[in-house]
């Protein structure tokens, strides 16, 4: 194997999108995805089962797809990663009998690892150079978290977390109650564009003095986020103008609704670098596309000195990828394969960063 | 000379090797739990190729269970079958996983006229389908109740669950088949009868038999355009 550059062919099937991708050390040479979310639109957000019914559908075209893009076939592949977790647990259990189909079959080497640090790790793809310790703020439809990253084959830490819903899920709710459809994300972000982001104070969750702490004394929930009182906030507000007969002025409740997401995630992410003295800060996840996210994190970070990174929107949201550009940092940092009796973990911790 | 490899976990993961002319079984792994799956699966395998200095590349095909069974533990085994045959470009065959219980019960000395197989559906029902005693499936399958089931032999796990119920409903419960699930031997030997029979195999899709469960939310339905 070439440990410099090996090819890895990563797999990833944790939430609604099944994709497979190949990369030779640090460069992307497929990225398949197929995604199952047009069939979860009407249900306002993903149906674990409906997710999990595609992926076995797709998996083979999709992995078959990746191949004929990398012009490869399986015998230069080097080895295999596979999002072992967190993730839904049907989902992820069919991308990983998958991926141990595909490594028994080949004879390749395989990697069960941390869909998390994945996010994070497809940040060294296309000559990106990060510095040796740096933070990561992840926020998807699935996860929202601050994460230190010493190493990532051997040491990331996660700072901080939502303690309910995603980021994401909070959008996906709002758009809901809002009647702006399923993606939540994209369909506030335009929706916002019209409003007035001061028009409502909604509250930032978990900023009181008893839960923040000072840096000398950290409160528990320092770190953390919680995206349900908002929810019911902008529920309350939607309901008092119905109630009234009045319109419901959406576009103003969809800006102060992503303002107020958007405010605590990059406060909180850009205080947590300073105080972990972090320079440089990677955005991942699907929300990373949410253009008032970027601008007031990229504000913030220019304030306070912190480089901000943020890796093409295709590598940003779920994708093969990102699994593949981690596998080849694994196999090129020497760590030992998972084998082919591990378990899915969905809710494994960030620490683990591969099963053994 | 060589093998079929058969998958079936629609149950407990079940995998055999069967003689290509034969028809006979050479080996196989059977999980004692219910809910390991994607632990298992790849290991027998693995196992049973190595035993036997089966090359996958050279198997005659591989047959796998396409169900009904509960649904994650299903799509293990389609999953795990359509990768193996991608890669070591094999035909896979599909096989109800009903057909493989069938199969065991015309093992007995003797097969009543007209039998139902039934496994466990989980929520209080079961997976069934009816057989005449070739062996050829008269109706289903279905997913119920045992108490809907028709008066006559129940095979299989999900006659020993709901055994008092099935009685109820005037059925028969078979005691000797109590534990009986979905085993890949038997499951092979429906495939390669079916194969010699010239019928087409080729659709590996899986029997849910159930939908997805997902309920379009209240304010969805009243959402704005
Ligand atoms: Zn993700």
């Amino acid at each position: 194997m070439r440990f410099n550059e090996p090819v890895v062919l990563g797999i990833e099937s944790s939430c609604d999108e099944t994709g497979v991708g190949i990369v030779r050390g640090n460069k992307l040479l497929a990225n398949a995805v197929s995604s199952s979310m047009d069939e979860h639109v009407r249900f306002g957000g993903v149906i674990p089962e409906i997710a999990a019914r595609a992926h076995l559908e797709a998996f083979v075209p999709t992995l078959q797809s990746a191949l004929d893009t990398a012009e490869l076939a399986l015998d230069d592949i080097d080895a295999i990663a596979v999002t072992s977790g967190p993730g839904l647990a049907g989902a992820l259990m069919v991308g990983v009998s998958a991926a141990k189909a595909l490594a028994l079959a080949t004879g390749k080497p395989l990697y069960g690892i941390n869909h998390l640090v994945a996010h994070v790790g497809v940040g060294v793809l296309e000559g990106t150079v990060l510095p040796p310790t740096f933070g990561a703020l992840l926020v998807s439809g699935g996860h929202t978290e601050i994460l230190k990253v010493t190493s990532l084959t051997n040491d990331v830490q996660l700072l901080g977390s939502t303690i309910d819903d995603a980021a994401g899920e909070a959008y996906d709710k709002t758009a809901r109650l809002l009647g702006l459809g399923y993606p939540g994300g994209p369909a506030i972000d335009k929706a916002a564009k019209d409003g007035n982001r001061k028009a409502f104070r909604f509250p930032r969750g978990l900023s009181l003095p008893k839960f923040v702490g000072s840096a000398a004394n950290p409160g528990k929930h320092r770190n953390n986020f919680s995206f349900s009182g908002l929810k019911t906030a902008v529920a309350r507000c939607v309901e008092h103008f119905e109630a009234n007969g009045e319109e419901v002025p959406v576009a103003d409740i969809a800006a102060s609704f992503q303002e107020a997401v958007v405010d605590v995630i990059t406060s909180k992410a850009v205080r947590a670098m300073q105080e972990q003295g972090l320079k440089t800060l990677l955005l991942g996840g699907g929300v990373a596309a949410n253009t008032r996210l970027r601008e007031l994190l990229a504000a913030r970070c220019t304030s306070a000195g912190i480089e901000l990174v943020v890796p093409p929107f295709s590598l940003c949201t779920d994708n093969g990828g990102m699994v593949a550009a981690l596998g080849a940092q694994l196999v090129a940092d020497g760590v030992a394969p998972s084998g082919l009796d591990f378990a899915t973990d969905s809710s494994q911790p960030v620490t683990q960063i591969t099963l053994r | 000379m060589s093998n079929y490899l058969a998958i079936d976990t629609s149950a407990n993961a079940s995998v055999a090797l069967v003689d290509e002319t034969t028809g006979l079984l050479v080996d196989k792994r059977v999980s004692s739990k219910g809910n390991d799956q994607t632990e298992t699966l790849s290991a027998y395998v693995k196992e049973l190729l190595d035993t036997h200095g089966q090359k996958g590349q050279d198997l005659a095909g591989i047959i796998v269970g396409v169900g009904p069974g509960p649904f994650t533990g299903l799509r293990v085994g389609l999953v795990a079958a359509r990768t193996f045959g991608f890669v070591w470009q094999v035909p896979v065959h599909g096989v109800m996983s009903l057909h493989a219980l069938a199969e065991q019960v015309l093992e007995s000395s003797d097969v009543p006229a007209e039998f139902v197989v039934a496994s466990d559906a989980r929520r209080k029902e079961v997976y069934w389908a009816r057989y005449d005693n070739s062996g050829t499936m008269v109706g289903g399958p279905h997913v119920s109740a045992a108490s809907a089931l028709p008066a006559m032999p129940v095979f299989g796990v999900g006659a020993g669950i709901y055994a008092e119920q099935l009685e109820e409903a005037g059925a028969k419960p078979m005691p000797e088949s109590f534990e009986w699930i979905a085993d890949a031997g038997f499951l092979a030997r429906r495939a390669l009868s079916d194969l010699a029979g010239g019928k087409d195999l080729s659709d590996t899709s899986p029997q849910y038999l159930r939908e997805s469960d997902a309920q379009i939310p209240a304010f969805m339905k009243q959402a704005k355009a």
